[in-house]
């Protein structure tokens, strides 16, 4: 059996491989700012980096050292608060979850795609927010409230754990055709939490739920492009969420 | 010309502990809620391991073990009534959490699952004990979630992406508003309440190495202190010990709740060495000081010689797949280091403030040692200092202390509202706000934000870390002059209105250099050691001269004065602190 020493020796030689240097890394980000056109612009940028540093943080150099001017959202680097959703090399991602190494040594970086941009990569969240505030997103119980906590099963748990991850970084719903083409589609994002209250044992507004997913804005806007599985930085199956909701309206509540 | 609000009450932050207190507040009085980032944004969502309560569903425990355990881990700096108070409330406030729809890990039997975090023992320091509640390991962001989705249902009127940048106050003293800086427009308006609630969370940002987000800059301590509000044991910061090497994101305590092991470069499991009863499970001030030790005697790994190792691999597949995923994913990621077979190097990071704004347990905003309150002035959470966590925070009591505190000063603010007046805003009420901005806008040339920035952090991170001296500090305060007055002539290229991130990440600068200097200063008179501070020129604790806590203020000239208040005591006599 391999002792401590021996794990550890051999995790020092394979990181050794993973970090030779600084690297050379060219970013082609798209402009816009309505105060000095109405057309958007390409610059590019050119950044010694290290492998292992985060695109947020690579960002962050280009704004610090090159041009203060250029504008984006960001705040945990580390994947968990959902600000920097990006289009990297044409897919959703958030940009402090990508590092030098996966895209290197030339990368294009855009705003999401189907909200209004505001400045560089900033784009206009309200609409997205208000999707998600269509579902109900919260536990719906009017049974009575019990003196201390209502009792659920590791497996009733365990149903609705995938999404329960949403940081609402709005990766998943920018990336999808439908959601592009069709003002009116309230988009994957809001249906995973919506998912994530019809599946929870403890709630009771699945009816009223599953009716305004059921409506022409709802889920059958759906054409399982899994675009959004595909640009989850949570690692929710949303297209799996979004059938069993569709399963529920056809077979289960209705 | 600034647009003009008014509310009964305002909240400042939408973390967790100020949703919290919107949620109270909005039940009661017109309540809006001003936040630099969209609420699910906060760094409440980045805490990962639990939130603590004794509600004895997996063992026996009880909320005077719990608060025992919060004044001992606080290294006696704690006040005990408050620390008791947040004990006993935390089983409520958890219950509340459940029932509004929080996805806590299940028991077999359905109930709220409990695990073991760092300092949470049974019987005073017997035993380990499980306490610490949990959402996989990522509790914070079911908190931060469950909260917002409530204020969603009450319909809670949120101001996003609004920096609060100036605190008004009436000839009285008492807090009548705030200025706010609009990012989408670059507007500024006032916002005129009957009571107001800080919630702006830290100020990690100040050093190089940190658990914390862009966005921690200590906005709301800063732009308080500017307005005359002392700050309250400023040198008491907690570096967490398992920071991911180089980048400083977190990995939970939870790892070594779960059965993870520390080890040095010889893959030693040092902390037998260090706290022979609970070993790994020891508080975070100590382990990470254990780790400063084992690399100052050469076991350090990594190429300088300055990690340690978290070792998971021994842990079942299945509970670091269902219990920590999180943070097995972020070693993967950031450093392509597989846990399930491989040690991941981590040092410490800087993680928490203890100190902040001064309140009592109603969140009540209080000056001098008198602890007369500010009018409509309240605190809670990270930003405030009850103090419930003293001078180290246990895991867990963070989430606990924004639950039960964020209700508590929402609970208060509400009253106010209903019994004082609105009250004046100065005539200028935006006067300074505009000259700070303009100031910097109208500069053509002159010092990079950045390069200030940068060396801020590093000089903090050089000598105002897990180990200080009079020495480190007395330099660390002599940068930090310098840097002020670099700070002065900073000038920035976006001189636009709209999302002027250039602009606002150098007004957070300036706020995060009033707090590094109230820190610095304030350690340096601790000639002590206690908990997160440790001072190796002055390595004992002194309970003789300094069993109380420090209180900074800002003179007019800039310089800062040092005031002191006793701890409130209670049941518990400072000992020895073992483990």
């Amino acid at each position: 059996m391999a002792t401590p020493a021996d794990v550890l020796q051999d995790s020092d030689a394979r990181r050794a491989g993973g970090a030779a240097g600084a690297v050379t890394l060219t970013l082609r980000i798209r402009r816009f700012n309505p105060e000095i056109s109405q057309d958007s612009w390409w610059d590019e940028f050119t950044v010694e980096a290290d492998p292992l540093d985060r695109l947020v943080e690579v960002l962050h150099q280009v704004k610090w050292y090159h041009d203060g001017t250029l504008s984006f959202r960001r705040s945990c680097a580390h994947g968990i608060c959902g600000s920097d959703a990006m289009l990297i090399n044409g897919r959703n991602a958030l940009a402090c979850k990508v590092l030098v190494d996966d895209v290197g040594p030339r990368v294009t970086i855009e705003p999401i795609r189907g909200l209004a941009v505001l400045k560089d990569l900033i784009v206009d969240m309200d609409p997205f927010l208000e999707g998600y505030r269509t579902v109900l997103p919260f536990l719906i119980n009017d049974s009575g409230e019990p003196d201390k906590e209502r009792l659920q099963s590791a497996e009733e748990r365990a149903r609705f754990d995938d999404t329960t991850k949403c940081i609402l970084c709005a990766a998943c719903t920018t990336s999808c055709p439908i959601f592009w083409g069709d003002e009116g589609y309230i988009g994957p994002a809001a249906i995973v939490n919506a998912h994530r209250f019809i599946f929870d044992s403890r709630d009771e507004g699945s009816r009223e739920r599953l009716k305004i997913l059921s409506e022409k804005t709802g889920v059958f806007r759906c054409r399982t492009t899994f675009n959004c599985t595909d640009a989850c930085p949570r690692g929710i199956q949303v297209t799996k969420a979004i059938q069993e909701v569709k399963r529920s309206i056809l077979f289960d509540r209705f | 010309m600034a647009t003009t609000h008014t509310y009964d009450a305002l909240v400042i932050g939408a973390g967790g502990a100020g949703m919290r207190a919107a949620i109270e507040l909005s039940d009661q009085v017109r309540t809006a809620v001003i936040s630099k980032l969209y609420p699910t944004r906060s760094h409440t969502g980045a805490a990962q391991g639990g939130v603590c309560a004794a509600l004895g569903n997996t063992e026996e425990d009880h909320a005077e073990w719990h608060a025992f355990d919060t004044v001992k881990g606080g290294d006696y700096l704690t006040d005990q009534p408050a620390a008791q108070l947040m004990a006993e409330e935390a089983i409520d406030a958890i219950y509340q959490l459940e029932r509004w729809g929080l996805p806590f890990n299940r028991t077999p039997d359905g109930r709220i699952d409990q695990r073991r975090f760092g300092g949470h023992t049974a019987e005073h320091g017997e035993r380990p004990v499980r306490r610490a509640c949990y959402a996989a390991d990522r509790t914070g962001h079911m908190i931060l979630q469950t909260l917002y989705q409530q204020c969603v249902k009450r319909d809670v009127r949120f101001f996003n992406e609004f920096y609060c940048l100036d605190l008004l106050r009436d000839a009285h003293g008492a807090a009548t508003g705030v200025v706010a800086y609009e990012l989408a427009t670059g507007e500024l308006h006032i916002f005129r309440a009957k009571s107001i609630v800080f919630a702006t969370g830290g100020y990690g940002r100040m050093f190089s190495v940190t658990s914390n987000a862009h966005a921690l800059t200590g906005d709301g301590p800063a732009v308080a202190w500017r307005r005359g509000v002392p700050l309250e044991d400023m040198e008491m910061f907690q570096f967490h010990p398992t920071g991911l090497a180089k980048l400083g994101v977190l990995l939970s305590e939870a790892a070594r709740g779960e059965g993870g092991i520390v080890r040095n470069k010889d893959g030693e499991r040092f902390m037998e060495r260090y706290a022979p009863t609970i070993k790994d499970l020891a508080p975070r001030d100590m382990v990470s000081r254990a780790i400063y030790q084992e690399i100052k005697e050469g076991r350090g790994g990594g190429p300088n010689g300055d990690w340690a190792y978290l070792d998971i691999t021994h842990l079942d597949p299945k509970v670091i797949e269902e219990k920590l995923p999180d943070i097995t994913e972020f070693a993967r990621v950031y450093l392509k280091v597989e846990p399930t077979n491989e040690l991941v190097p981590i040092q410490p990071t800087a993680h928490y403030a203890m100190g902040g704004i001064p309140t009592d347990v109603d969140g009540r905003v209080v000056e001098g040692a008198a602890e007369t309150p500010i009018p409509g002035l309240y605190a809670a959470g990270e930003c405030a200092c009850v103090s419930v966590h003293g001078a180290n925070r246990l895991g867990t009591n963070s989430l606990l202390d924004l639950v039960v505190f964020g209700r508590r000063a929402g609970v208060d603010a509400a009253r106010h509202v209903k019994e004082a007046p609105l009250g004046d805003v100065p005539e200028r009420p935006t006067e300074r706000t505009l000259s700070m901005l303009n100031a910097v806008l109208e500069r053509a040339e002159g010092e990079n934000a950045a390069d200030i920035r940068k060396e801020l952090q590093a000089n903090m991170f050089d000598l105002a870390f897990v180990v200080r001296s009079e020495e480190s500090l007395s330099k660390m305060e002599t940068i930090i002059g310098e840097l002020q007055e670099r700070f002065g002539r900073v000038a920035i290229s976006d001189k636009g209105a709209l999302y002027n991130t250039d602009l606002m990440e150098t007004v957070e600068l300036g706020f995060l250099l009033d707090c590094a200097q109230a820190l610095v200063v304030s350690a340096r008179a601790r000639t002590e050691s206690r908990g997160g501070h440790y001072r190796d020129d002055h390595p004992l604790r002194d309970d003789a001269n300094w069993l109380k806590h420090t209180l900074a203020s800002r003179n007019d000239d800039g310089s800062i004065s040092l005031d002191f208040k006793p701890v409130k005591m209670g049941p518990y006599v400072p000992m020895e602190r073992k483990y």
